[in-house]
């Protein structure tokens, strides 16, 4: 990699060009540094399931999956995300690995305006991934920083409650 | 465009991707230090959508291999300034050698946040509030620093000023953190009483002792969201050194923590209240330890 070069400097209002692999597909995009992940992801990808609501990392409705993982796109530039794997929503829904949570979501009605879903639906995956049967405490516990000011959180935490139990019931996964 | 006040979009700033520290150390110099480093980027980015800080140059430290890992080196942990909260809780030598990182980890932020917070980040910081900077003064351990005149250590208890303020000078970068390795004759114990899991505690302590049997040879007791900057309870653990872990002895610790700490005058939480809440998570600590903790 090259070293320091100052003329980047003066180019602080130039965009610069980054490429990711979204939801599976290869794609590049001329970027301002300055520009958020979420911005990017719903303005210049059109990937409008993810949602910007406080942009200080407080709400959780902006959660994305970089290289695995629940990340905040709101906290993150989108420059910093250049050569990374990232799943949206989009992708998450499309490749059915959370289909029985949409499912359990829609049954309990764990969604009103549906705002903080894709959130909610990003950490819930994680939470799952990681610990097979969560308890209700611990699923609180990791939907700490997701709000919801629709539900009052109790169908969410059953739906997840639900999903897990049913997954480890199957044996899959 | 004037966002005013309610800005949450960060002024524009270049963006270099450092492959090495002299790479990020030159490129901040050479921004006339109107630079910052990022690394998890869970304060710093809100700091700059907020524009309370607008740098001319961003460097993102996080594809510096040097500054990942977490190994054993000699008596010590070395642990990599961009290791990841996340892996407080997932990395096994940290469970065995620095278990009290890893009872802290689960009360720092949401599981997001973690996913992308550094240890090395947490400590650059040094907010009052936050566990882990508390930790290292507990640990009695080492922050390594690399700067234009090379390479220094220094000790956790040397390492935090005053609010935000360390011994971190302006282009300096903290590589690794030294943390001595647990050991058999040692017992730790961490716990913080907040509003809702994830906020910032009210107060919060996190411990550290050596014994002889049940007698304490060595204590470091560390609070934080207690004052400008994390502290040590040295009143209180002068108190406790020599002794057995009974009522009489938990109760002139609890006594002593008003010579310790100097909880700031705050609309919501008056000092008087912080200082009863320190006592009474001083005892439960306490009384933990006893148990065997
Ligand atoms: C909603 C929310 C809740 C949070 N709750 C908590 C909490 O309960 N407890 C807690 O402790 N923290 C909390 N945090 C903060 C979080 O832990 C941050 O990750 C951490 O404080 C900073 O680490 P970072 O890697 O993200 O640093 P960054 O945001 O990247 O950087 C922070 C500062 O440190 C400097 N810096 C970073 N790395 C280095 C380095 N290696 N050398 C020199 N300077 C460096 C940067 O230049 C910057 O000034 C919370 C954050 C959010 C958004
Ligand atoms: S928009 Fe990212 S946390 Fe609220
Ligand atoms: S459903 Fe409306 S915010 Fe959660």
């Amino acid at each position: 990699m090259r070293g320091f070069d100052e003329t980047l400097l003066d180019e602080a209002d130039e965009t610069v060009r980054v490429r990711f692999v979204v939801n599976g597909r290869k794609v590049a995009c001329e970027v301002a540094p300055r520009e958020t992940l979420v911005d990017c992801l719903r303005d210049k990808l059109e990937l409008t399931g993810t949602h910007a609501g406080c942009e200080m990392g407080a709400c959780g409705a902006c959660l994305v999956q970089i290289d695995g993982r629940a990340v905040h796109s709101c906290l993150m530039f989108a420059v910093q995300a250049d050569g990374a794997r990232i799943d949206t929503i989009e992708g998450l829904t499309e490749s059915g690995a959370i289909a029985d949570l949409q499912a359990e979501f829609h049954r309990r009605n764990a969604l009103q305006c549906g705002f903080c879903t894709p959130g909610m639906l990003v950490n819930a995956c994680e939470l799952l991934s990681q610990v097979a049967r969560p308890s209700r405490e611990q699923i609180r516990d990791a939907l700490s920083g997701n709000y919801c000011r629709c539900t009052g959180y109790e169908a969410i935490v059953d739906a997840i409650d639900a999903v897990a139990k049913a997954r480890s019931a199957g044996g899959a996964r | 465009m004037d966002f005013g006040e309610t800005a949450v979009k960060a002024s524009a700033f270049s963006y270099f991707r450092a492959a090495t520290i002299d790479q990020a150390l030159d490129a901040h110099a050479r921004a006339g230090d109107d630079a910052r480093f990022i690394a998890g980027g869970q304060s710093l980015v809100p700091a700059l959508s907020l524009r309370l800080q607008a740098p001319r140059l961003l460097i993102d430290i996080t594809h510096i291999a040097e500054l990942r890992g977490v190994r054993r080196e000699g008596a010590c942990l070395r642990i990599g300034a961009l290791t990841r909260h996340c892996e407080m809780l997932s990395e096994p030598l940290i469970a065995e050698f620095a278990p009290l990182l890893h009872a802290a980890a689960p009360f720092v932020a949401h599981p997001a946040i973690r996913n992308r917070g550094t240890f090395g980040g947490s400590v650059a910081l040094a907010d009052p509030a936050s566990e882990f900077p508390a930790m290292t003064l507990a640990l009695d351990a080492e922050i390594e620093i690399a700067g234009a005149s090379g390479r220094r250590r220094v000790k956790a208890d040397e390492f935090f000023f005053d609010l935000f303020e360390t011994a971190l000078q302006p282009g300096e970068l903290i590589t690794a953190i030294y943390v001595p390795l647990f050991k058999a004759d040692q017992r730790f114990a961490f716990d913080e009483l907040a509003r809702r899991r994830g906020d910032y505690a009210l107060v919060g302590c996190g411990m550290l002792a050596t014994f002889t049997s049940d007698r304490i040879d060595d204590i470091r007791i560390s609070f934080f969201s207690v004052g400008n900057r994390p502290m040590r309870a040295k009143a209180a653990e002068a108190a406790l050194i020599g002794f057995g872990l009974d009522a009489e002895h938990i109760a002139a610790a609890q006594a002593a923590l008003e010579d310790d700490l100097a909880p700031p005058e705050n609309d919501e939480v008056p000092p008087a209240m912080r200082l009863h809440l320190a006592r009474v998570l001083l005892g439960r600590l306490l009384g933990r330890l006893g148990e065997g903790a």
